[in-house]
């Protein structure tokens, strides 16, 4: 049986909860679950004051409420499943190793910075930052898989150094800024300057987009991994039709301020890219 | 204050007063060391246990302009080296770069109770003396940049040596600094006026100036020594971190002449080059730097050890931080104060496996083995340069325990290792004595402060009580109590108390009517009002000032 914490008193002002993840809770009762320290606000306080707790912990947690404001739900963890009935605040799953958080709603700004492993799967949109490096680090989500099913904001895998993120609907500005390696994959939209500063790695949109004068466009080619990455995608859920993993694909080269070794590609459908 | 205390059958390490591992009581009164103290005193039984002053830090970077900036590029390192309050003592945050409070908890949790903070423009004195004054536990100074000094280059040049000294104590003075210090004479103005340019020889033109370093340095060895500073002159050599570069540092220490002068990290000035190759490829010149301090006792040098691992580059050599940053690829910083000097700062990482860093690392240890004279040849990592300070612990095994150091020598890169005489010299190992000398009697001694670094009559209760044991990291990490002005502030290893620490400065007489050279030039260049630039004395309350005497005293023994 797993554990289920079902929010009763919403929180007004963010709730740091980093003691929710399987590896914290593993072993606890409900009772000992309930009288954990979070940090509300400024103050300390127990997770009984907002969450009626039930169940036993066996590596999977359920969530159920609007966790909007509850902060850093799964930092850290290692292994084991955390399931969020509803929406997710800020720096959901922050540098975790391993296992598997699912949103079934929406997330806020940071979703896995500087993760290392694992899975974040969202099923509604995400906020900024989403697999990014926090301010001041060089690198930002260094392995594991960041799924989103709605749209992401600015700034996706910003310092991305290996991975994978995929976002079903259209994503903000900056997607992939100073990226080392890895992949993003947009189903929808991309916004402005992709892949500013990026030195690796690659970018991939099923619609052209406004890039920077520093990338270059290189050829039009059906990328082999393309034809792994995508029906893996189908399989987690996402919408690929069959003529995205097919191709052929434009490739645009960039940034050029870095060597142009990273690539942007971008579903071929007749339509020009544009130079910014 | 205002305790008494007796620590009894501690063995006492008091190399100032000749005391070797004895075991006698050691009495506080009133935030003194005393003869005896009544019977009702408070008793410390440091059965098993050393008892030494508190270490003093000649030499490190905590407070000003410069270390906020190195701590706002590196937020990361705050993120993830959280200090947090407890009952006596505040919260801050770590990393090479800590906060202030953090930073005088640090210290003090290693058994350090004083600290002289190597480099602040004039400029800067104001923010430095606040940043210091949160700086808890640590009784602390900072040394004036100067070397650099746009109006001291003028009067040098015009040679109104008279007026230059004058000026000299008039900044010393109205900065409320500790000591003059000299980086990378005549660089900044290379620096600023043509690109990527740098000194490369002590009789270089300086850009702008009928002056060359070679005069600069003699200059101010010269007026340090006639003001009597407590520590004459403090100098970062030209060409740091170069090939070759211990030709440049011998010529500067000739330079003193039989007059004391103090050269900084002189391991980053030690390095040879291997002949017929590139300059880019250092290899170890300790053997000369050492032989050379050896034979001059009017010298006294600090070490600056580099340690493995992260670090901050953090100098007010300019060009040095440019250097730095071609290796890093990273983040950094350039800054440029004025008339009175520049700045560089980017994070550093030292790998044992990469030749360079091996070589500098070693070439460390050397200088500490090779040096006869523990009292002018001290300990530093110019934190957080070549390391933080919390490695202190790890170096001073390092110097004691030669098993630990053939393991660790195992580690590094061995072709740097063909390029030194560390294994020629790893029989020595430092004793609890000579520890005690370059960390505390012999830095104190150096910065001519009378009342640290011993624990005679009359000195300031400045005392740690180490726990003995075979691992000499382990046993300098965690002193089991830290005594600061008589204040029990550690105490079987936690914190009891907090403590404010004072300010230490000098104050130079000198002429009044020098004001009237300098305003004019504060007229025309610089962005702050004359009357607004000394620094009053609200921000040294509490301090204390070191007298300064007509005839500076010898450095050695």
């Amino acid at each position: 049986m797993s554990l289920e914490l079902t929010l009763h008193t919403a929180p007004t002002v963010p709730l740091e909860a980093d003691i929710l993840s399987p590896a914290r809770l593993g072993g606890l009762s409900a009772l000992a679950a309930a009288k954990l320290t979070v940090v509300y606000g400024n103050q300390p306080a127990e997770l009984g004051e907002f969450f009626k707790v039930a169940g036993a912990a066996n590596g999977e947690l359920h969530l159920t409420g609007d966790l909007s404001r509850l902060k850093q739900i799964g930092a850290g963890m290692g292994e084991g499943r955390i399931v969020v009935h509803g929406p997710a605040g800020m720096h959901l799953g922050a540098g975790m190793t391993g296992g598997e958080i699912v949103v079934e709603g929406d997330a806020g700004d940071w979703v896995g910075p500087e993760m290392s492993g694992g899975r974040i799967v969202i099923k509604g949109n995400a906020g900024h930052m989403i697999g990014s490096a926090y301010r001041g680090s060089a690198v930002g989500i260094r392995g594991g898989e960041i799924l989103v099913f709605g749209s992401a904001g600015n700034e996706v895998g910003a310092g991305m150094r290996r991975g994978l993120i995929a976002v079903g609907g259209d994503c903000g500005d900056f997607a992939g800024v100073n990226m080392l390696a890895g992949s993003i994959i947009v189903l929808g939209r991309l916004g402005w300057r992709t892949g500013a500063g990026m030195k690796r790695g690659t970018i991939v949109s099923m619609h052209p987009a406004e890039l920077l004068p520093t990338f270059s466009y290189a050829c039009n080619y059906c990328p082999p991994f393309i034809r792994l990455y995508l029906p893996y995608l189908s399989r987690l859920g996402l919408p690929v039709p069959d003529a995205q993993i097919a191709g052929p694909y434009q490739r645009w080269c960039g940034d050029a301020i870095e060597l142009n070794r990273g690539e942007v590609l971008f579903l071929d459908t007749g339509e020009a890219a544009l130079r910014g | 204050m205002g305790s008494s205390l007796r620590i009894v059958n501690g063995r006492v390490f008091d190399p100032a007063n000749g005391v070797n591992g004895a075991v006698q009581d050691v009495c506080i009164q009133d935030g003194r060391i005393v003869a005896d103290v009544p019977p009702d005193a408070r008793k410390i039984d440091a059965r098993g246990q050393v008892v030494m002053p508190g270490g003093v830090d000649i030499h490190c970077h905590i407070a000003g302009p410069k270390v906020n900036l190195a701590r706002k590029v590196q937020p990361e390192d705050h993120r993830l080296d959280v200090h947090p309050r407890t009952r006596f003592t505040r919260s801050g945050t770590g990393g090479t770069v800590p906060s202030t409070f953090a930073t005088g908890y640090r210290y003090a949790a290693m058994g350090y109770t004083s600290a002289m903070e190597a480099a602040v423009p004039p400029l800067g004195a104001r923010h430095t003396l606040e940043e210091l004054h949160d700086t808890p536990v640590l009784d602390k100074g900072f040394f004036v940049l100067v070397g650099n000094n746009v109006l001291l280059y003028r009067l040098l040049q015009e040679g109104r040596h008279e007026e230059f000294r004058q000026a000299l104590a008039w900044w010393i003075s109205v900065t409320k600094a500790y000591a003059p210090k000299l980086v990378n004479p005549g660089a900044d103005e290379m620096w600023k006026g043509h690109r990527n340019a740098n000194i490369t020889a002590l009789d270089q033109k300086i850009d702008s100036f009928d002056l060359t370093p070679r005069k600069v340095i003699a200059a101010f060895i010269e007026a340090g020594n006639e003001l009597g500073l407590p520590h004459p002159v403090h100098i970062h050599c030209n060409n740091l971190g170069h090939s070759g570069n211990y030709e440049t540092t011998l010529e500067t220490m000739r330079l003193a002449e039989g007059r004391r002068a103090h050269i900084t990290h002189i391991q980053f000035h030690s390095y040879g080059s291997v002949a017929g190759k590139s300059r880019d490829n250092p290899t170890s010149r300790a053997h000369d730097i050492a032989e050379f301090v050896n034979t001059h006792p009017n010298i006294s040098a600090d070490v600056g050890a580099v340690m493995f691992g992260h670090s901050t580059s953090m100098t007010a050599d300019a060009p040095l931080a440019y250097m730095l940053r071609q290796f890093s690829h990273g983040k950094w910083v350039n800054a440029d104060t004025e008339h009175e000097s520049g700045c560089g700062i980017l994070p550093f990482t030292y790998q044992d496996r990469n030749y360079t860093n091996a070589l500098q690392w070693a070439i460390g240890l050397e200088l500490f083995l090779l040096s006869k004279d523990p009292w002018r040849m001290v300990f530093s990592t110019d934190h957080p340069n070549g390391g933080s300070f919390m490695s202190y612990p790890r170096l001073i095994r390092l110097l004691m325990d030669r098993e630990f150091r053939k393991e660790q020598m195992a580690k590094v890169n061995q072709k740097a290792l063909e390029h030194c005489s560390l294994r020629d010299c790893q029989q020595r190992e430092y004793s609890l004595y000579e520890i005690a000398i370059i960390t505390r009697a012999a830095p104190a001694r150096l910065l001519g402060l009378t009342q640290k670094g011993h624990l005679g009559a009359g000195a300031d209760a400045d005392v740690t009580i180490y726990d003995e044991d075979d691992d000499k990291e382990r046993m300098f990490s965690t002193p089991r109590y830290v005594i600061k002005d008589g204040e029990l502030i550690i105490d079987d290893h936690e914190f009891r108390a907090d403590h404010e620490g004072r300010i230490l400065h000098v104050a130079p007489d000198y002429d009044p009517e020098i004001e009237r050279v300098i305003q004019p030039f504060f007229d025309d260049f610089y962005t702050i009002r004359f009357a607004n630039y000394p620094v009053d004395d609200r921000y040294v309350r509490g301090g204390q000032i070191i007298p300064t005497t007509g005839q500076a005293a010898p450095a050695g023994r």
